[in-house]
């Protein structure tokens, strides 16, 4: 399965700002097999970088120990409505996407 | 007509690169090591927090029981002054550590995800504030394992 598309929200809650992203991606451990027998390959997700408004706020680095199609919520200190939030990943394959969204 | 073509894809392949290189700079290098290691006193040893202590500043949700080994909500937020990371453990995993979140001044020290969990197993996490490390855990039953398949 190739990498899909990812989908986030970012709100303000209490003040902070509150990230929730969901990224499409099998996150295999290598060590599941196909119904053929054979091991699926390790794919997974190694680094997932947040910023807010173009400066790294979290810098994350990420095992296939990670869920299926991962879920990320993130805190970040205050926030204002229209601050422009950027998460991105890549995996161990060179596969990378990213998602933009301003805070509502 | 080839080497026109030939020399058309190098310069693509070099743009591609140079678009690639600015976030594999920003990123921490990925701490092979510590994500290779094989238990979890190894992986912490890896990521230098082997003097991590027990501290109830540091808080771990989860279920006590989990249905489904391959999705397992852990939320785990730090209270220690100055927190700049957080790391992810299950003990039990043929490759304990999950991961490690570096925080800039503007993210508060909070991470929710979802795990894969092979069987029951304590869950560590590990808070790192100005060079010292603070830990919690919690054991988690697992009736159906998520690792393999």
């Amino acid at each position: 399965m190739a990498a899909g598309p990812m989908k986030m929200r970012a709100t303000l809650v209490g003040g902070n700002t509150e990230v929730r992203v969901l990224m499409t991606h099998p996150m295999e451990t290598g060590q599941r097999k196909d119904p053929t027998g054979k091991l699926v390959p390790m794919h997974f997700i190694q680094q997932v970088l947040v910023k807010v408004n173009g400066k790294v706020a979290i810098d994350s680095q990420v095992s296939q120990g990670v869920s299926r199609n991962p879920v990320f919520t993130f805190r970040l200190r205050g926030g204002a409505k229209g601050d422009r939030i950027e998460v991105s990943w890549v995996d161990n394959q060179g596969e990378s996407n990213r998602t933009e969204a301003a805070i509502a | 007509m080839n080497k026109v073509r030939r020399l058309l894809l190098q310069g693509a392949g070099a743009v591609a690169a140079g678009l690639l290189a600015p976030l594999s700079a920003l990123a921490a290098a990925w701490n092979k090591d510590a994500f290779g290691a094989k238990s979890a006193p190894d992986a912490l040893k890896a990521l230098g927090a082997s003097d991590a202590a027990p501290s109830r500043e540091v808080v771990i949700e989860a279920p006590e029981i989990a249905e489904n080994g391959a999705v397992v909500p852990i939320e785990v937020t730090s209270g220690v002054r100055g927190t700049t990371a957080l790391m992810v453990l299950v003990d039990h995993n043929p490759f304990p550590l999950i991961a490690r979140f570096d925080f800039a001044a503007g993210a508060l020290p909070f991470v929710k995800l979802n795990v894969k969990m092979g069987e029951t197993s304590n869950v560590r996490a590990i808070a790192e504030a100005g060079g010292r490390h603070y830990a919690a855990t919690k054991e988690i039953k697992v009736t159906i394992g998520g690792c393999g398949g």
